[in-house]
């Protein structure tokens, strides 16, 4: 690449060479749409502005012309100082990779309304929920818009900047109580249990003004005869929240007929803490811990992705060293997290706990190596920005650090894959269970916006470490894990081959851990009060295991928060589909199927 | 055939059955293989086979230097008779700035005439509240307060016991010698050479460039980039 470069004269014309997928839809875009769409010329944003009216034209132009067919991401922002709401939108090209096509919809604060793009990406649903619930956009169109993270009959939208939780203290972290003079206060003190409630004005209840089951319930009547033979009737259940096979606390309400699953509908929330306010009150330093607790088996993962973001928007470099110290940590992540996910789903599957536990021993030698070099074996806090926290300890358990990865990579997870193997591949159960059950067409993937093993196991192969590589990725030798299927038994193929992927990187990562040993993990001296250098915005997205996590963040010019906070989580969105997926299943699938998406409930309700 | 393959799996779970008891014999000479710390070592390796579980709380993990947990205040060693030293914190107050759930309440000191002091009138972490992220131990310029391995904190009445203050978050700097001494060294060796590098620059016949230089290295050390 270097070399042909080199040879281009230098005045600007190497441009007219490489113009990007992103960049020549969007000038196809501008040429299409001259009245409807405008640059977005606000310092540091980049992608268009679309007038709310024309927007699907736009969206059905990008996803069916120009091949922009996989929308990743959907984030409302509140302009408070414009009395503005935005709907951000991150659309990727399965086929061409590269960059994002950001469409921007701007609308009025007090009567925020625009097109929902359900009718093209099925999966902008659970986003479009989202941002209803926490911003408050009304998107017009949309099948089902209810509140999604919080409960029915929350009032206000909780992410718009004017609205104040019941334990509000200040505006932005450190908040000025704490020194120099500080004098303790429990939340709780200050707002008595019982007390901290706020109701609309003059709204007195009395428990029956709104039956919050009612829209749900309605949601799923399907107008089809009982089967006249049987005299069968349908029925409602809810299947949770709190079953411990559905891995948190989640419920799926589903009509059945009989045994056979005629409708689904995902109900969340129930560890809903508000993680982007909180993010947005945090100072950028802070919100890496916080990342740990969102999908909190893949710690190293989130960090990675909220320091790209955030090492994006300063313009930072990251030295070498701590490259191959994060790729390390998040293909380790990549494999504690399929082994853990691979155990459950075979736990799903009525394989109670036994090659679960087979699989644990090996995520705690990994967990023992995250203690050892970040102190935590799952919060692990580790990267900043610019590079790691630490460098890698000299030894564990007595023995040097790189003998060690060197034993662990080499002989240790092999021969465990190798075993699961035996024990779980070739299983007549297994096979039985999973083979066509839960099928997800490729189009379909791509269309619920899923992504990470799910979308890889419907035949469609995108990796972003490939598609969009970030970090040193690019200089690593590695296969696209897919399988073509689409069912419960190719992703769990498409986990033991990304084990087996993730093994062949470390090879290669170690031997340069090893050369740069004494390099810096950090660029110069670390900083606590960082502040944004520009105005601007930043989407940071990695590959995580679950699948693409984003994480979308807007500051202004020498803050030291953002101000908008956003996080793609894949376990939410990978859960759109799973009402198509389990159609016409029989119950005991359904948790096969919930297990093969592999959520955690930390990520799926922030 | 139909059903090798459940065959073939039961034969890797009767496998592991014995395995389990492998180890069980091959310490039978030594000591037998619980409540013994080299056995605990083995089991804990990546050669380790069998059941890898340990009996807490008779046998515990060891624990690595970097463990976090929550954090304490470190002084000097104390004068015979004494609980603690002199604290080493300055009050400066990094520390509550930069903790992400604000946990950390201080109290700045104050001399008789109303100026202040660098030294902690009054230092409360609320463990309930308390992440264990360890950014407080790591951005302290003064080594002053470090992430602590006591983890058994449990304790019955959440509302009295669980406000640690500065009694009970003050130890002395041999204790944190002990539980983490290549870590103690490393920042005792950086803080010694910035107050030589400091001593340095005082002297006015020194080399300019060789302060710039040494500044480097100390700041190197101090923030432990290379070291811990």
């Amino acid at each position: 690449m270097t070399e042909v470069t080199s040879t281009l004269p230098s005045d600007g014309s190497e441009q007219a060479l490489f113009i990007s997928p992103e960049e020549e839809a969007l000038k196809s875009l501008r040429q299409k749409f001259p009245d409807a769409l405008t640059d977005d010329n606000r310092d540091g944003y980049e992608g268009l502005i679309v007038a709310p009216e024309s927007l699907l034209e736009v969206a059905r132009v990008l996803s069916d012309d120009l091949g922009f067919n996989f929308l990743s991401s959907v984030t409302g922002v509140d302009l408070f100082d414009d009395n503005k709401l935005e709907a951000v939108y991150h659309i990727y090209s399965i086929s061409n990779g590269g960059g994002a096509v950001v469409l921007k919809v701007q609308t009025d604060r007090d009567n925020p309304v625009v097109p929902s793009l359900t009718p093209i990406w099925p999966g902008a649903e659970f986003q479009e929920r989202e941002a209803y619930d926490m911003i408050g956009i009304e998107f017009a169109g949309h099948p089902d818009l209810r509140r999604i993270l919080t409960w029915d009959g929350f009032h206000g939208h909780p992410l718009r900047k004017d609205w104040k939780e019941p334990f509000f203290e200040d505006e932005d972290k450190p908040f000025g109580s704490r020194w120099p003079d500080g004098n303790v206060i429990r939340a709780e003190e200050k707002n008595v249990y019982g007390m901290n409630v706020q109701y609309p004005p003059g709204w007195v209840p009395t428990g029956d003004e709104y039956d919050v089951e009612t829209d749900i319930y309605q949601g799923l009547t399907i107008s089809r005869e009982a089967t006249p033979s049987m005299k069968t009737e349908k029925v409602t259940v809810n299947i949770g929240p709190q079953h411990p096979s559905t891995h948190g606390v989640f419920r799926m309400v589903v009509t059945l007929d009989g045994e056979t699953i005629l409708g689904l509908k995902p109900v969340m929330g129930y560890l809903h803490r508000n993680h982007e306010k909180i993010g947005e009150r945090n100072t950028f330093i802070m919100n890496i811990p916080y990342t740990d607790r969102l999908d909190y088996l893949t710690s190293m993962s989130n960090n990675f992705a909220y320091v790209l973001a955030v090492e994006k928007l300063f313009d930072m470099e990251v030295t070498e060293r701590a490259q191959w110290i994060r790729i390390l940590m998040a293909e380790l992540t990549r494999i504690c997290n399929h082994l853990w996910a691979i155990g459950f789903l075979l736990n799903d599957l009525g394989a109670l706990q036994t090659p679960m536990l087979y699989y644990y021993i090996e995520r705690e030698l990994i967990l023992d190596f995250f203690e050892a070099t970040a102190g935590s074996r799952m919060m692990c806090n580790f990267m900043r920005f610019g590079g790691v926290a630490y460098d890698l300890p000299d030894d564990l358990r007595g023995k040097n650090i790189y003998d060690w990865l060197d034993e662990l990579v080499e002989n240790r997870l092999p021969a465990t894959l190798e075993e699961g193997n035996d024990l779980i591949t070739g299983n007549e159960i297994v096979i039985a269970r999973g083979v066509g059950v839960g099928y997800l067409s490729p189009e379909d993937a791509i269309a619920y916006s899923a992504s990470g093993p799910l979308l890889r196991g419907s035949g469609v192969a995108y990796d972003i470490r490939r598609a969009d590589p970030y970090s040193f990725y690019e200089h690593l030798d590695f296969d696209v894990a897919v399988r073509y299927n689409g069912d419960i038994f190719d992703r769990y193929l498409v986990r033991m081959d990304e084990i087996y992927q993730s093994i062949r990187i470390l090879k290669q990562v170690i031997p340069y851990l090893r050369e740069t040993q004494g390099g810096p993990v950090v660029p110069g001296k670390p900083q606590y009060a960082l502040r944004a250098p520009r105005d601007g915005e930043a989407y940071g997205r990695v590959e995580a295991p679950k699948g693409e996590l984003g994480f979308y963040v807007t500051a202004k010019r020498r803050d030291s928060n953002p101000s908008r906070y956003h996080v793609r989580a894949p376990s939410f969105i990978n859960l759109t589909p799973l009402g198509k997926m389990s159609l016409r299943h029989k119950v005991a699938d359904l948790v096969g199927i919930l297990g093969s998406i592999d959520i955690v409930l930390g990520e799926v309700d922030r | 055939m139909y059903g090798l393959g459940v065959i073939k799996g039961l034969g890797v779970t009767i496998k592991e059955f014995f395995i389990s008891y492998k180890d069980d014999l091959a310490w039978v000479g030594k000591g037998g293989r619980y409540y013994h710390d080299d056995a605990l070592l083995e089991r804990q390796s990546l050669q380790g086979e069998g059941i890898s579980t340990i009996f807490y709380p008779e046998e515990k993990l060891p624990i690595p230097e970097r463990f976090r947990f929550v954090p304490f205040l470190v002084t000097d060693d104390p004068a015979p008779g004494q609980r603690w030293g002199h604290d080493w914190c300055t009050s400066c107050g990094i520390c509550s700035k930069v903790c992400p759930p604000q946990c950390i309440w201080i109290e700045r000191g104050k001399q008789p005439n109303g100026r202040p002091k660098p030294e902690p009138e009054k230092f409360f972490i609320d463990i309930d509240i308390c992440m264990n992220c360890g950014l407080c131990a790591e951005f302290c310029p003064f080594d002053a307060i470090k992430m602590d391995h006591d983890f058994e904190l449990a304790s019955y009445d959440r509302t009295t016991a669980h406000i640690h203050d500065k009694e009970r978050l003050s130890k002395p700097i041999s204790y944190w010698r002990s539980i983490a001494p290549k870590k103690a060294a490393a920042e005792a060796a950086a803080r010694e050479f910035a107050e030589e590098a400091k001593t340095r620059k005082k002297n006015k016949d020194a080399d300019a460039e060789e302060d710039r230089i040494a500044d480097a290295i100390a700041r190197q050390l101090v923030y432990r980039g290379k070291l811990y």
